[in-house]
Parts: structure tokens; sequence; C-alpha cells
């Protein structure tokens, strides 16, 4: 006898399915709360480490830039850091003992000096004047205004001594010394102060570097995909091209970073640790990203439209020019930035073409020495000063601040001009 | 098809330009990690205090530096190697096949090893010997000094009494890092030789006693921290019964967090380095090629800078970033030889 079920009456069965449901979506949910977790961690450890790099401690001197200081026709031979020495000295008379006043100098950055130099460069007029300046104060006094240097340590462990610390007080007192806008960060490239050290160089690297990379992947690569997808017939061949394609998007791109080596600097002599050769490999290392995504557009777009333009007399490339690829565009277009985006995040390939490097010039041009933003955090990461440790945190959040730009340009994009079939 | 005869040729219209790259106007150091903290700031002075372009420096390791450096003559090869131990009759040999044949070696100063654990510890006083045999793979056999066994000691106390029962946890530098080669020769090669068993191996086989007393233990006793010091510093804060290897600058700039280990019952400290009585420092160097001094602008202001007292001198600013100066004879002598561009004698 065959026993019918009752659709009325709920089986055994319909419970334990429900039951599987919900742990399935309970798994789902703690996936997802525990990547949330682990991004909100890394933020929240990342910026209150960083946000303190953008204020900065600042002494306010009062320089006089006496005419005979200036004696000499170079104003770039001037004794800056003696102006310097000598503003400090008048400030406090009392300091005499030679090892005294050598921790009364430490007090200030030796960027005070070529900020004076700066300044004159620029308006000549102020020799033989007086003027309030404010200069940058040593790492050090900045640390300890930021509260990372416990002051209420025993003197021989921390690095400013109690006479250090009461000249401090005295100045924070008379309103000339505290914390402002850190200015430098933002237009200067790296130093081994890290009071003086800045993100520009950085920058500017990346810029010209992910330019180089722009111009030869995404046109290369919105070529390739259109051959590959539109024209080139089906054969072992293509096969065999479009395994080794996908195979190269999964190469460690430290590997690219040794073809750059063997080929373009080794081979063709460009120079090292250029932003020509970081763009050339870092082009062959998105090509292949940018192919994949712009063939996948490609392939979205619905054999009808082809036809159609077919079928009205256009040609081949007519058809893809006029059709089919400005359809495919935005889709390539998110491709090409989700592959900047990843090229904006490398250094091992960089390594090995010499763009890990310590370079205070900013480079002009894409045959200057450079170096990049991630290479900026590594460099600095690895310093021994206590003033790097919150530069690196800045740094991170610049490049994150970029990445997320870059991401969020793709995402509009592609809302903007998607089509929905 | 397409696509890579476009690759092509992009890739040769760019290459068309590459003669006007020929001539380069910034010097290029390269080299160890170690001297990299010290170069820079040199660098940095004389950028900016002579108006010439700053040279630019990689910290490749030495031997790394070397690679390059020894690559051949002209501008496409560095100008200056930075070293933390001296060059390798290997590498001398290299060098002068590819034409590298006059090279001025430059002594800069020392620098000290630190062993050391963080401040909320006590403070240890440890000997080489105790090093040796907390982090050998093999060391003599308690029972039986003659034999060699895998390290069965788990505890600072298991190795020697006096010392407090905590488990051996080591964090240090990586095999590619120069501070491992120099930790590996200084500390554990001299603890070795305190002992019977490895004074007999290394007359009978000088080869297996390289092996034995270089090989460091793999069970997890010695944490390989990778290249950056500063993680190492973090990581001791958090675990009070961990020891940390790293550079003296990075004690020296920690002082607040980090404490050094006596050795031999010396304390890691700038005076104890710059006598000879810590014993676990080491000389650091720069070499120079001579026949790219009149070529590359700059050279001879950099060198100049580096070999002036208010640089490399006692209280000097590499001083303050941890470099140990040199005794002032010695130094004077350097200075001397860094001046007239002393070329190193061949091998």
């Amino acid at each position: 006898m065959i026993t019918q079920p009752n659709l009325l009456e709920p089986g055994k069965d319909l419970k334990k399915r429900y039951r599987t449901d919900r742990w399935f979506q309970r798994i789902g949910i703690t996936a997802i709360t525990l990547a949330l977790a682990f991004i909100a961690l890394l933020f929240y450890k990342i910026i209150t480490e960083g946000y303190t790099a953008f204020i900065q401690t600042k002494i306010m001197l009062e320089v006089d830039f006496s005419e005979q200081t200036f004696a000499k026709e170079n104003l770039a031979a001037a004794d800056y850091p003696a102006l310097v020495k000598k503003s400090l000295s008048e400030l406090f008379p009392e300091v005499t003992g030679r090892n005294d006043k050598k921790l009364l100098f430490g007090l200030v950055s030796s960027g005070a000096a070529y900020k004076l130099e700066e300044m004159v460069s620029a308006n000549p007029k102020i020799i033989g004047t007086r003027q309030k300046v404010w200069v940058p104060a040593a790492s050090d006094v900045d640390m300890l205004m930021k509260n990372k240097i416990d002051r209420n340590a025993p003197q021989e462990n921390r690095r400013l001594q109690d006479n250090q610390l009461a000249w401090l007080d005295n100045l924070h007192n008379q309103g000339k010394l505290e914390k402002q806008f850190n200015q430098t960060f933002f237009t200067s490239g790296d130093s081994r102060d890290p009071e003086m050290a800045g993100i520009l160089g950085g920058v500017k690297g990346t810029f010209l570097t992910l330019l180089i990379t722009l111009t030869l992947a995404f046109p290369i690569g919105v070529a390739a995909a259109i051959y590959l997808e539109e024209f080139a017939p089906q054969n072992h061949w293509t096969d065999f091209i479009e395994v080794n394609i996908n195979n190269l998007a999964a190469v460690p791109s430290i590997i690219f970073g040794l073809l750059g080596l063997a080929v373009f600097i080794n081979f063709f002599g460009l120079p090292r640790s250029t932003s020509i050769v970081g763009g050339l490999v870092l082009a062959l290392m998105t090509l292949p990203t940018i192919i994949i995504a712009g063939r996948a557009s490609l392939k979205s777009v619905p054999p009808s439209i082809r036809e159609a333009a077919l079928g009205v007399g256009a040609s081949k490339m007519q058809t893809v020019t006029h059709h089919v690829l400005p359809l495919a565009m935005p889709g390539m277009l998110t491709g090409g930035i989700i592959g900047m985006a990843r090229a904006l995040g490398e250094t091992a390939p960089l390594l090995m073409i010499g763009m890990v490097a310590f370079i205070v010039d900013i480079p002009g041009a894409i045959s200057d020495p450079a170096t990049l933003l991630p290479v900026q955090i590594y460099l600095w990461a690895d310093s021994p000063e206590r003033g790097f440790t919150e530069k690196t945190s800045a740094a991170i959040i610049m490049l994150l601040a970029f990445l997320m730009t870059m991401n969020s340009l793709a995402i509009y994009l592609r809302k903007r001009f998607e089509i929905k079939w | 098809m397409k696509a890579s005869s476009l690759l092509v040729a992009g890739s040769l219209s760019l290459f068309m330009v590459s003669p006007a790259f020929a001539a380069r106007d910034y010097i290029s150091i390269v080299g160890s990690s170690t001297v990299y903290p010290f170069s820079t700031v040199v660098a940095e002075k004389y950028g900016k205090t002579s108006g010439a372009k700053t040279p630019k420096i990689e910290s490749t390791g030495t031997g790394g530096g070397f690679k390059l450096f020894c690559g051949g003559v002209g501008v496409d090869h560095p100008d200056m190697s930075n070293a933390s131990r001296a060059i390798k009759a290997s590498e001398i040999k290299t060098c002068a096949d590819n034409g590298v044949k006059e090279i001025v070696e430059v002594k800069i100063g020392y620098d000290g090893i630190a062993i050391a654990n963080a401040k909320t510890a006590a403070k240890l006083s440890l000997t080489r010997k105790d090093i040796f045999l907390a982090l050998a793979k093999e060391v003599p056999d308690p029972a039986d000094a003659t034999k060699l066994i895998a390290n069965p000691y788990k505890t600072w106390k298991d190795v020697n009494p006096t010392l407090p029962a905590n488990k051996i946890e080591v964090l240090g530098p990586p095999p590619t890092s120069g501070t491992r080669d120099a930790f590996v020769e200084l500390v554990m090669e001299t603890g070795a030789d305190t002992l019977e068993v490895f004074k007999n191996l290394k007359k009978a086989d000088a080869k297996a006693h390289a092996k034995a007393v270089q090989t460091v233990r793999e069970d997890g006793a010695y944490v390989e921290a990778g290249e950056n010091d500063n993680l190492i510093v973090q990581k001791l804060q958090s675990n009070p019964n961990a020891l940390g290897i790293f550079g003296f600058s990075f004690l020296d700039q920690n002082a607040d967090k980090v404490q050094g280990s006596a050795i031999e019952g010396k304390l890691p400290t700038y005076e104890t380095i710059a006598d000879g009585s810590y014993s676990v420092s080491r000389p650091l160097f720069f070499y120079v090629k001579k026949a790219h001094v009149e070529v590359i602008p700059g050279i001879k202001g950099y060198l100049a800078e580096f070999a002036s007292d208010k640089a490399w001198g006692k209280d000097g600013y590499l001083a303050d970033k941890g470099l140990i100066a040199m005794p002032d004879a010695e130094r004077k002598q350097m200075a001397a030889n860094v001046a007239g561009l002393k070329v190193m004698e061949m091998k």
C-alpha cells in the first residue's frame, strides 16, 4: 500500500528543513559580523594611532634677521642654525653650560633652520627686522606633547631630561609652545627626522607611476579584450591564450618585479628606482585583470545588439565601436579602476626594481627616482624613531582614503552608466 | 595577436627615449639595512645644505648590496655600498672580474646588538654560553658532554640555575638579515667554543663544527620576527617573558619600554660598546667606487659630510641616531683615507 503524505499536516521533515535554513542564515550573519568587526578594529587602531600626525608641536621664536648675518651676497650661505640658537639663548639667558645649551638647542627641530632659510629666500625684505616665527619642535618634544612619552618615568628612561621638561613648561605657559596643523606632512618628501617627514614624495611618485600604468594597461587591455571577444576565431590558439591570461592574473606580484628587473632594467637599461620602470611593471601586472574584466563586460552585451547592427548593414568594426563598446565601457572602466587600486597597494614588485629606497627629493618627471605611498609606509614602519609610529598610521590613513575614493568612483561609474536589460 | 603587437610597439616607443636617461646627476647607494639609518641621515643633511640632489639609498642588505655594487662600472651601477661586515674576498673578486678594480673602504663606526626584554620584567645577566645553550639546535648532552643531542632545555633555569624559570622565548631576525649573521658569529660561535665538545669538533671537522654552532633551534623557542625591529619591541612589551634581539639604536630609542640584558656582566650602553667591553658589537662600513668619484656629481661632498666630526664624531648627529663613534685616532685615520680616496688592496 502506498501511503500518501498528508499535505495539510506539516511533517517532521519540514521542521528539520526550517532548522537547517535558520542555521545557514546564522552562519552567514556571523561571518559578516566577524569581517566587519575586524575592519572596525583595523580602522580604530590605525585612526587612533595616526590622527595625531596631522597636528604638530611648534615653538615660537623671535628671530633677529640682523644685517650682519646676511653680509655676504649669497643668502643660502648665511648661518641659519646660528640664528635659531641665538633666539633660543635669548629666551633662556640663564642656560650657560655647554651640555645644557646642547639640550636646549635639541628642543627645536633641525628643520627650523631650513624654515628660516625658506623665509629669507621668499622675502629678502625681512633682513634687518625681528620676526616671530613658529618653527617645528624636535620629535621628542612632539611626542611628549602628544602624551606618547611618559614624563613621570625616571629621567634615564626617557629621551627628555628634567631641565628640558622645565624649559618646555616655561614655554608652554608663555604660549610659545603649541600644537598646530601639520602642513609639513602634506608638502614635503621623506626625511629621517619624523617632524620633517611628509608624504608628498610618495603621493607624487604614486601619481606618476599610476599614470604610466593607466596609459599603458588600459588601452592595451581594452584592445586585447575586444579582439579576443569579438574578432578572434574560436580555436586552440585562443583557448591557450585565454588560459594563460587567467594564469597571469593569479601570478604573485613579485614575479612581475623580477621580470621588470630582468627586462626593463638589465636588458633595456632603464634606470633603477624610477617611476617609468615602476609604471611598466605595474602595467604588466594589471593587464590581465583589465582584459578579464573587459571580456566579461563585452560578454554581458546582448547578442541582439550586434545582430541588429549587422542587420542594418554596419561592418564588424562599426558594430563594435558604435554599439558594443559604449555599452561595455562602464564595466571596463570599473575593471580598470579596480586594477589601478590593486597596483596602488603593491610593494613587492617594487622591491626588485629598487623603488624601496630613501628618496628625499620630490620626483618631477618619470625618469626621476621615486617611491610610492605603500613603500613609504613600509620604510617608516621600519624606522627606530618613536615619531615614525604615528606617521606610519597617518600614511596608511591617506592610502586607505585614496583606495576608497577609487573604489567609490568605480561604483559611481557603474551605477551612472550601467544599462539593465 | 593584435594585443601583443600593440604591446611590443608601445614598449618600443617608450624605449626610444631611453638615451635621455644616460646621465645620472644623483648618487646611488645600496646595501645594509643596519647602515641605512645612518647613511640616510647624512644624505639628507648633505642634500639640504649643499643644494645638490639628495643621494638615493636602497636598503638591500649587505650581500645584495655587494651584488649590485660589483655589477660593473658606469651610471647603471650604484656608486657606493653600505655593509654591516667587511667585504669578502669572493666579493672583491666578483668586483674585479666586472671591472670594479678600485674600491675605497670606509669604516664609519660600531653597532651593538642588544638582547633585551620588557621593562616590566627583571633585568637578565647572561653569558654567551647561556645564550648558545638556550638557542642552539644541538647541545652537549648534560649526562655525557661529548655527545650532541637535540636541545632539551625548556626554561632559562634549565640552562643556568641562576637564571629565572621563564620559558625560553627569543624573538630575533631571520637568516636574511645582517644582524642575524652578526649575532650568530659574535654570540653563538663564541658561546659554543667555550664548550669542550665544540673545540674538539673544530679540530676534527671544521665544516660540521660550523654547521653545528650556527644552527638555531627550530622548535619554537627562537621566533623569527621579521626584519622589523619595531615589531619586536612591541611584542616584548606584551610578553614580559620573551627576549628580543635587535640593533642598539632601537634599544636607545625605546629605553622607556625595553632594557638590554647584560652580556658577560656588561650592559649595552654607548660607552661599553665604544670601549669594546660589551662583546656583541661589530664595525660598520661603506665602500666607494673610485672610478665614479669624478663622474657622478656630489660624491666628494657626500664623503666630506660623512667624514666630518659633526657627523660621525662623538657628539655628532650620527651618535644621536645610535651609531657608536670610532676612537679619535681611528677616526682621524679614516678621515684621511676618505680625503685621499685610499684604494683597498685587491687580494
